[in-house]
């Protein structure tokens, strides 16, 4: 399992084909939904420093993992897939839970590197500079999510094969 | 103005600036299983605990990044709760989303109850 993680991680040009940033995205998002995103991400960041005063630091550790954006970010992702299906004239409701629960199954994945990054913090933080070590951290995790993400394509996404007649269309 | 208050302000700006930077990198990602990667970015992490490491130390900090293997799991199993209902029944993503963070609250607590 493990040979083959490193081995799908060799395969990184793999990823930049599969992967697409779309820049026209960030002229979509609202104003609202900028001020949404950033409230929550402060009051988070916030009541974790505070109960972490409060409670002592193992208690306010767990906050640092808190799904604090998720809600607000898979809800637009719905309403941004369904609002894209309703300009081409479809109801796009099942559209967007569909890609919502797709958006939550990647945050699933997205979870085991968020321990890997907690767990080099944890590991390394006591020892060496935190200059060192927030950048070895944010390189483990961003490693560990697309290795997985590209694992996975590699074990279920299994490519299309032409249909019989097509194959047989082809031999004609 | 207290070194409180200037903290916690500093920790809202950091916080919210890191946080809206990953949700613009999921928006703007394709395919949406990529994307949602960064719905579980460590953004509060990388926004606090530079903070907490000048005020308290890098031991204090170290304490809270265990914990957080912990809160990660339970997000684990609160992002995977949420893509099993969304598949599996017809319920608004909102509801869905808010209804099963008591996931979130059970299984982190549960686990820090098991290892404390």
């Amino acid at each position: 399992m493990v040979r083959r993680f490193v081995r799908t991680l060799a395969y990184g040009p793999v990823a930049a084909m599969l992967v697409g940033a779309r820049f026209s995205a960030i002229k979509g998002i609202k104003p609202h939904e900028w001020i949404i995103r950033f409230f929550f991400g402060g009051a988070v960041c916030v009541a974790a420093g505070l109960i972490a005063q409060h409670y002592g630091p193992i208690v306010g550790g767990l906050f640092l993992a808190f799904p604090a954006i998720f809600p607000a970010g898979a809800s637009l992702v719905e309403t941004h897939e369904k609002q894209h299906k309703a300009r081409a004239g479809y109801d796009g409701t099942n559209r967007g839970r569909t890609v919502a629960a797709i958006d939550a199954y990647g945050a699933a994945m997205g979870c085991i590197a968020l321990g890997a990054f907690a767990l080099v913090f944890w590991i390394w933080l006591p020892r060496t500079s935190p200059w060192i070590v927030f950048p070895l951290a944010t390189f483990v995790w961003l490693t560990v999510a697309v290795g997985l993400w590209l694992l996975r394509k590699r074990l279920f996404h299994k490519p299309r094969r032409p249909s019989r007649s097509a194959g047989t269309r082809g031999r004609e | 103005m207290s070194l409180e208050l200037t903290q916690s302000l500093a920790r809202f700006f950091i916080g919210g600036t890191v946080v809206s930077f990953f949700a613009v990198l999921a928006e703007m990602f394709r395919p949406k299983s990529f994307a949602g990667l960064f719905g579980a970015a460590p953004s509060i992490a990388l926004a606090t605990l530079g903070l907490t490491i000048s005020s308290h130390g890098a031991r204090y900090a170290a304490t809270e990044a265990r914990s957080m293997i912990l809160g990660a799991i339970a997000f684990l199993c609160y992002a995977a709760a949420t893509s099993w209902l969304l598949w599996h029944y017809k319920v608004r993503t909102l509801t869905a989303t808010l209804s099963l963070i008591p996931i979130w609250f059970g299984v982190s607590f549960a686990l820090w109850l098991t290892v404390r």
